[in-house]
């Protein structure tokens, strides 16, 4: 109930309006509402929205970087009158992975490393949620940030290729299978993100990291794949495809979602093949996830 | 609840040796509220627990610890290491006990963990907030984190935060605000899905005088206007004298002792005695306690405690005491500047408590003297 105090009885600081103190008696709406609370401030987290100007910056930047290509090629597709883009639905993601890395390494920290280091994650687990619900929201809402950033520059080729009057059912099949591509490699970098940014309080160490895991694996094993392809043994190059995570994703969707493979020689692993580096993929996410909630069991209070 | 009656016995009714004079009015003091309490405390008992322990590896948190607290201020009292916040964890539900049981509101935590931390609001004793995003946003977002919908928990934002004394500030971000300010964000936090329970634990760190004065009255204020029960810990007894209403001292994961703070602090038999020098008697005291000592009335300098050397002690046995020390410095035509009925410090109490066995040998007239001033 309101009561209106005196400014004698206020004090000064408070003599412009001092209300008694009202209980709450509204809703309280539990520990799905909380997790979805979560996600969403976590997900705008990851654009920097709700955030200082500073921290909007970097993700925005990359979101013009991963949208800008795309632009060119639907006006380059749409001037010359091409019979189809200039890249596949699939392949764009892999030809942008260091943008994708570096997004993941800039905001997978932000969005645990924070709560570490300044000691929050106490006052999440004193409210309803439960372990699982952080780890949870936390990764659906990385995933579905690198989801969206992956996902939109492929909606702005498939309304070119739409606007060029390129044909419809070959672009839907093509941009549907893009974004299998793109979903399962949003859960996969995410969970690799946030477990390496989960281990640190220090945000600058969590994007060293990440980055480094990131490339110096891609590297390797872009490397070896070369090598292997010019001393001629081309049959083991799809199997060292399955130590990087992007040479995965590029290995699943070679497999099942029709793309052409980036790896040297273009020669990806067949459908039975394929199938192990689909669980190779499933059983990383799973193992990222895993090992989160085995992390943040241990932070507790 | 379970306990209640037991426990309430237990503590106020088991005297030793040397304090049996001066437990006497005590307890019966204590035996009486004793029953008016188990009467309220059973429908009311906001924590009971029933000789909950927790044991790691190496080292035992709590052992076999037994209590229960009823609405108002509580203070938990002990040493760094005494189990205090193992307590906490255990009773927001976070971490299983070894053996026993507790509930909080009535709720166990061993199965309603979730129910409990959505009605309970706890403010940690380390440092807890994002430096980059404002008090205000900070505070919302914690607010939905506890359940309420948006719009409520905006306006239950800015209603606590302006309780806790944040006002124009709360736009910037907490990166620039002084240690007091942040103490009230973290408050405010902790009282915003507007609890029925709040753990704070030492509210009162690293603030100046003044800040640790306005902590301790909003802390006071919880319970009296807001109507929110309050399990305040801290190592500094002052600080709970002033704001608790019960006080409960764990040591070594053990109840050491649990009593209403005015049970601790009630007055005693001990006079103290602060009388004028003049020029036949330069040290008035000391003439005065001489005088005293031919009358057959033993009394004590209150060595090692504030203020000795100018206050005399003597145990009280009843109105007569009063007429004799007045008569006696009137006598010896001093000036009689204080007697006073001493009471407890909570500091004192909770010193006996450790001495109590150590002392037990003492002799009685000494003990008595000694440990009532």
């Amino acid at each position: 109930m309101a009561v209106e105090q005196t400014p004698a009885q206020a004090g000064a600081q408070s003599r412009i309006h001092n209300i008694g103190y009202r209980s709450y008696d509204g809703q309280r709406l539990g520990r799905a509402y909380a997790r979805r609370s979560l996600y969403s401030q976590s997900l705008r987290g990851a654009y920097g929205l709700g955030r200082s100007v500073k921290s909007k910056v970097l993700p925005m930047v990359l979101v013009a970087v991963m949208c800008a290509p795309a632009a060119i090629m639907v006006a380059v597709t749409v001037a010359t009158t091409a019979k189809e883009l200039p890249v596949e639905y699939t392949n764009y993601a892999i030809v942008m992975q260091a943008v994708i890395g570096l997004y993941v390494a800039s905001q997978a920290p932000q969005a645990v490393s924070r709560d570490l280091r300044f000691k929050t994650v106490p006052l999440y687990f004193s409210r309803p949620i439960e372990t699982a619900d952080y780890v949870r929201a936390k990764f659906a809402a990385l995933a579905s940030a690198l989801f969206l950033i992956t996902a939109v520059p492929l909606v702005v080729l498939y309304v070119g290729a739409l606007l060029a009057k390129l044909d419809f059912t070959d672009q839907t099949k093509g941009f549907l299978q893009g974004l299998v591509s793109v979903a399962l490699l949003s859960l996969l970098f995410a969970g690799i993100g946030l477990v390496i940014s989960a281990v640190t309080p220090r945000r600058g160490f969590g994007i060293a990291a990440v980055i480094a895991v990131l490339t110096i694996s891609y590297g390797a094993v872009s490397t070896l794949q070369a090598i292997a392809d010019a001393q001629g043994s081309g049959s083991a190059v799809p199997w060292i495809g399955l130590f990087s995570p992007i040479t995965l994703i590029d290995g699943v969707q070679t497999a099942f979602l029709g793309a052409t493979s980036a790896y040297p020689g273009g020669v990806g692993p067949s459908t039975g093949e394929g199938v192990i580096f689909l669980l190779a993929v499933l059983g990383l996410i799973a193992g990222c996830y895993g090992l989160l909630m085995r992390r943040y069991r241990k932070v507790g209070l | 609840m379970w306990i209640t009656r037991r426990r309430l016995f237990d503590l106020r009714g088991t005297p030793t040796g040397p304090y049996d004079w001066r437990w006497m009015p005590r307890q019966l003091f204590g035996l009486t509220t004793g029953v008016v309490c188990a009467t309220t405390v059973e429908d009311v008992t906001v924590i009971a627990t029933e000789s909950l322990s927790k044991r790691f590896p190496r080292v035992t948190a709590l052992d076999r610890l037994s209590m229960d607290i009823g609405p108002g201020v509580t203070g938990l009292v002990g040493a760094n290491g005494a189990g205090k916040s193992t307590l906490i964890k255990i009773l927001l539900g976070l971490s299983p006990a070894t053996e026993g049981r507790a509930k909080v509101l009535g709720l166990d935590v061993a199965t309603e963990g979730g129910a409990i931390r959505e009605r309970v609001g706890y403010m940690p004793e380390h440092d807890c907030l994002p430096p980059d995003v404002s008090a205000t946003e900070f505070v919302v977002h914690m607010a939905r984190m506890s359940g309420l919908p948006p719009a409520a928990a905006r306006e239950r934002t800015a209603d606590t935060l302006r309780h806790v004394g944040l006002y124009e500030e709360r736009y910037r971000p907490i990166g620039g605000y002084s240690t007091g300010m942040k103490q009230r964000v973290k408050l405010a936090q902790a009282l915003v899905h507007d609890p029925q329970l709040v753990f704070l634990d030492e509210p009162t760190n690293g603030l100046d005088p003044v800040g640790r004065d306005e902590m301790l009255g909003l802390i006071r204020r919880i319970h009296t206007d807001f109507g929110i029960s309050v399990l305040v810990t801290s190592h500094l007894l002052g600080e709970l004298e002033r704001t608790c209403d019960h006080v409960v001292v764990v040591d070594g994961g053990k109840l050491l002792r649990s009593s209403s703070t005015t049970d601790f602090t009630q007055n005693t038999a001990v006079l103290a005695i602060e009388v004028t020098d003049t020029d036949d008697h330069p040290d008035g005291t000391r003439a005065v306690r001489e005088a005293l000592h031919a009358r057959g009335v033993d009394t004590h300098d209150g060595s090692g405690l504030p203020g000795a050397g100018h206050v005399l002690l003597l145990t009280a046995q009843g109105e007569d005491t009063y007429d004799l020390v007045r008569d006696t410095v009137a006598d010896l035509g001093l000036g009689l500047v204080r007697m006073e009925q001493r009471r407890h410090h909570i500091s004192e109490v909770f010193t006996d408590s450790d001495e109590q066995q150590s002392t037990a040998h003492h002799s009685a007239g000494k003990e008595a003297v000694g440990h009532g001033g």
